[in-house]
């Protein structure tokens, strides 16, 4: 039973995903999980603000339960599936991270660096999150989808937009690996 | 009721596989982002493949939904700007935030309370999106 406490590698997680999205078809939905905060700002009222919330929301609903059932799956791993073992990352992304001034990985999901310690976060490091949460959620929508609407969805239907998308999400993420986390922390 | 348990058990599916693949780590987004790792490329590619051959097979075999109901598999209007520009910016805030608009829920079942900040801000940068994505190139 090792095999479910220790973290899954690529070639069961890939074609599992792949699976999600299959069973997301035939139930009438699609992978995409960025359109959530889109009718999650609906519902809190910002269709007063602008016509691009105006939207049914209860048509979005399956994909509301799919994020709560997400949720749980998280919980779920952390109390009865949790690894404990620290990450196992390449050495010199370990030798990278110290030359940020971060330590080397003790646990396996986030830097305390950035995300802080479970009852204490920096003000750097909220503002930093916030302003990352902001281009993720700005992004997606001007982008019209995220990792899983495009990188995935998009990419197996063979949609050169999502090309063009994936390559956008990679020249960023680059970009803040290599040339602004040297200048943030 | 029934389509209420179906979704939420694809869903505790997907959080499941998230957490325990380690998608859901800022360590191995950073990783990724280093080229210096084949595992987030080994998921994403091989859920790729899967993926087309399952979708042209769906469109072959006219696989319909539980419902009964064709699949829409619509394409998407070429654009440059607006995916380019839009991917490098959801680009910069997954590296910084290391969470994409999945995990970033997921982490938070696993009871990290401070992605609340990145739900926020996801939900802040999609409401600025939606008051002036007018004046937007797309």
């Amino acid at each position: 039973m090792d095999w479910i406490y220790v973290s899954w590698p690529w070639y069961v997680a890939g074609p599992l995903l792949a699976l999600t999205m299959f069973f997301l078809l035939v139930l009438g939905g699609n992978l995409g999980l960025s359109a959530n905060l889109r009718t999650l700002c609906t519902i809190a009222g910002a269709n007063k603000y602008a016509d691009f919330f105006k939207i049914d929301y209860k048509a979005y609903r399956w994909n509301l339960i799919f994020v709560l059932g997400a949720i749980i799956g998280g919980f779920l791993s952390a109390q009865l599936l949790s690894n404990t073992q620290p990450i196992d990352l390449n050495p010199d992304t370990i030798e990278a991270l110290a030359t940020l001034g971060f330590s080397a990985p003790t646990t396996n999901h986030l830097p305390p660096e950035i995300f802080g310690s479970s009852n204490f976060i920096s003000f750097k490091g909220a503002l930093l999150l916030i302003v990352g949460g902001f281009l993720v959620g700005f992004g997606a929508r001007y982008a019209g989808g995220c990792t899983s609407g495009h990188a995935i969805s998009g990419l197996s239907n063979l949609q050169i937009p999502s090309l063009i998308a994936v390559a956008g999400f990679f020249i960023g993420g680059m970009s803040m690996t290599h040339l602004l986390f040297p200048i943030l922390f | 009721m029934m389509n209420f348990i179906k979704f939420l058990f694809v869903g505790m599916m997907f959080g499941v596989i998230m957490t325990k693949s380690e998608i859901i780590s800022w360590y191995r987004i950073y990783e990724m982002f280093r080229l210096e790792s084949f595992h987030m490329f080994g998921i994403i590619g091989s859920a790729v493949i899967i993926g087309l051959l399952m979708v042209q097979w769906m469109k072959k075999q006219g696989v319909k939904t539980i419902d009964g109901e064709v699949i829409p598999f619509r394409p998407k209007d070429l654009s440059i700007p607006r995916y380019l520009v839009g991917g490098i910016i959801f680009g910069l805030g997954w590296a910084l935030a290391g969470a994409c608009p999945g995990p970033m829920f997921v982490l938070l079942g696993n009871g990290y309370i401070t992605l609340i900040i990145v739900v926020l801000g996801a939900l802040l940068g999609t409401f600025v999106y939606g008051l002036i994505r007018h004046r937007l190139p797309h």
